[in-house]
């Protein structure tokens, strides 16, 4: 069996008496696609956050490439980069610059060369002189994936990645993703509140709620465990439980 | 014109300094060093009068050598809040940088910046004012490169607290050097201050830094002292601020700070 490249034990994060997760265990296996579902407040980004060495754990561990995030951070977060609709990038640069400065961040070589070849996948061809703050929020998210496809990484972590991009952008988003995983065995933890796109998109999904794993599997086991007709009303399901709106 | 309107602007206003403390602050802290500042130079000048030779020289050479610190320590600041308000930290932190490069990164634009300020203000004082600041002679590289690390350290110090406490804390990357600015005795000598305040005034790298440059534009003395001293304690003081940073970011991590720090 193929080792696990993230895997994440009994992992706990407390804000003072507030337990945003509450010790979960998941793994996510070479070129698979991890959904990451859960209503607002459920401890999703508070566990992006600790897998991005962003937030320290109060207790259990990180592992990826099986070395331990705790004491590999350089090694690990080399290979590791992340995008989400509600991150920015250096507001007076270009798109063009805001990629040159990234790719030095990573220690890239021929930058000239995967700048041009990441432009053209996102089509971004037309704003790539454009300063960063000129740009729509479909523009901005196109960059930050840009930003994170550019590192070639080996896992990504995409919060709410086609949040705000056209129905046209998100289907070649989505499509490059796939072909990304195909090609080179990318592995992806994915969330979004699209439940279309992550039955579409996820090869597993994790159902958080109040900080913990209230459920596993793929989409359909998901459905049929909880008697429901889709993924919708299973997130519904937890939403309302968890006594939050869904936005 | 309706009073209300006006009032609920007021108001909206007075609603910010219920909850903050740098901007209570603010509106004693200016005020507060402005008197002491020009406090200890009416002394100076009233006390030692006859014996203060050539003000313009003094007062012109420590102001160029002031800005040189000041300058310093906002190249780290900056460079520091122009990812905080870009909300590009989480960039940062998150790709394989280490604090320490960080803190590299933001001292060579300090440089940087501390060099053009330098060219800046050397020529404008020679084109208005004729005066020289090369006069300070080889003294002047090394009382240079001294200020340029004691503004590190108060930069470093002051990143480390905008860090903790977010952008409420920002006012201090304008205000914070000025704290330090009576006790660096930059227009006056040291003996002016209080005793107490000497005592203060010792643990402070730039006030040996100014001690010294008097020293060589009076040719009282040799400022060897005043720069092994400076020397030394730049050395230990660096060694803890970034010390300090490191626990910081640490801090900020445990407490989820660092992603929220430009909220």
């Amino acid at each position: 069996m193929t080792p696990p490249v993230l895997q994440a034990s009994d992992l706990t994060k407390r804000f003072g008496d507030f337990t945003a997760v509450n010790g979960i265990s998941f793994h996510i296996k070479p070129g698979e696609i991890l959904g990451l579902l859960g209503p607002n407040g459920a401890g999703k980004t508070t566990t992006i956050q600790m897998l991005l060495g962003l937030v320290t754990p109060t207790s259990g561990s990180i592992h990826m490439f099986g070395l331990d995030l705790s004491t590999h951070r350089e090694e690990i977060l080399q290979q590791v980069n992340f995008s989400s609709t509600y991150l920015s990038m250096p507001q007076s640069l270009t798109v063009e610059e805001n990629l040159w400065v990234v790719g030095r961040l990573y220690g890239m070589s021929d930058m000239a060369r995967r700048v041009d070849a990441i432009v053209k996948k996102l089509e971004m061809e037309e704003f790539r002189g454009k300063i960063t703050r000129k740009l729509s929020s479909g523009q901005m998210t196109r960059l930050t994936l840009a930003k994170a496809f550019l590192t070639e990484p080996q896992i990504l972590f995409l919060d709410e990645p086609t949040a705000s991009l056209d129905p046209d952008v998100a289907f070649k988003v989505r499509s490059l993703l796939k072909e990304a995983r195909r090609s080179s065995g990318l592995s992806i933890l994915y969330t979004s509140h699209n439940m279309r796109e992550m039955e579409e998109m996820s090869d597993r999904i994790i159902f958080l709620q109040r900080g913990r794993i209230v459920a596993t599997g793929t989409a359909q086991e998901i459905i049929d465990r909880f008697g429901k007709t889709d993924l919708e009303e299973v997130f519904l399901k937890f939403a309302q439980e968890q006594g939050h709106s869904v936005s | 014109m309706k009073l209300h309107r006006i009032m609920a602007l007021v108001v909206r206003h007075l609603y910010l300094y219920r909850r903050s403390l740098p901007r209570i602050m603010e509106i004693f802290y200016w005020p507060f060093l402005d008197l002491v500042i020009w406090g200890f130079i009416t002394l100076y000048l009233a006390r030692y009068q006859s014996q203060v030779p050539g003000f313009v020289t003094f007062f012109l050479g420590a102001l160029i050598l002031w800005d040189m610190l000041f300058r310093s320590q906002q190249g780290i600041t900056i460079s520091f809040l122009e990812e905080l308000w870009a909300r590009n930290l989480m960039n940062l932190f998150a790709s394989p940088m280490k604090p320490g490069e960080f803190l590299i990164a933001t001292m060579i634009m300090s440089v940087m910046k501390v060099t053009v300020v330098s060219i800046v203000m050397t020529g404008c004082a020679l084109l208005f004012y004729s005066y020289n600041i090369l006069i300070i002679g080889v003294w002047l590289m090394p009382f240079v490169l001294n200020l340029v690390v004691t503004g590190w350290i108060i930069g470093v110090f002051t990143t480390s607290l905008i860090m903790r406490f977010g952008q409420e804390a920002e006012v201090l990357a304008w205000s914070m050097v000025f704290l330090f600015q009576p006790i660096s005795c930059v227009f006056y000598p040291m003996e002016v201050l209080p005793t107490w305040l000497q005592m203060i005034a010792w643990a402070n790298p730039a006030a040996h830094i100014f001690e010294g440059m008097r020293a060589v534009l009076g040719e009282s003395a040799s400022p060897v002292g005043d720069l092994v001293w400076a020397v030394c304690l730049n050395g230990v003081l660096l060694v803890m601020v970034v010390a300090w940073f490191y626990r910081t970011v640490a801090y900020c991590k445990d407490q989820g700070l660092l992603v929220r720090v430009g909220e």
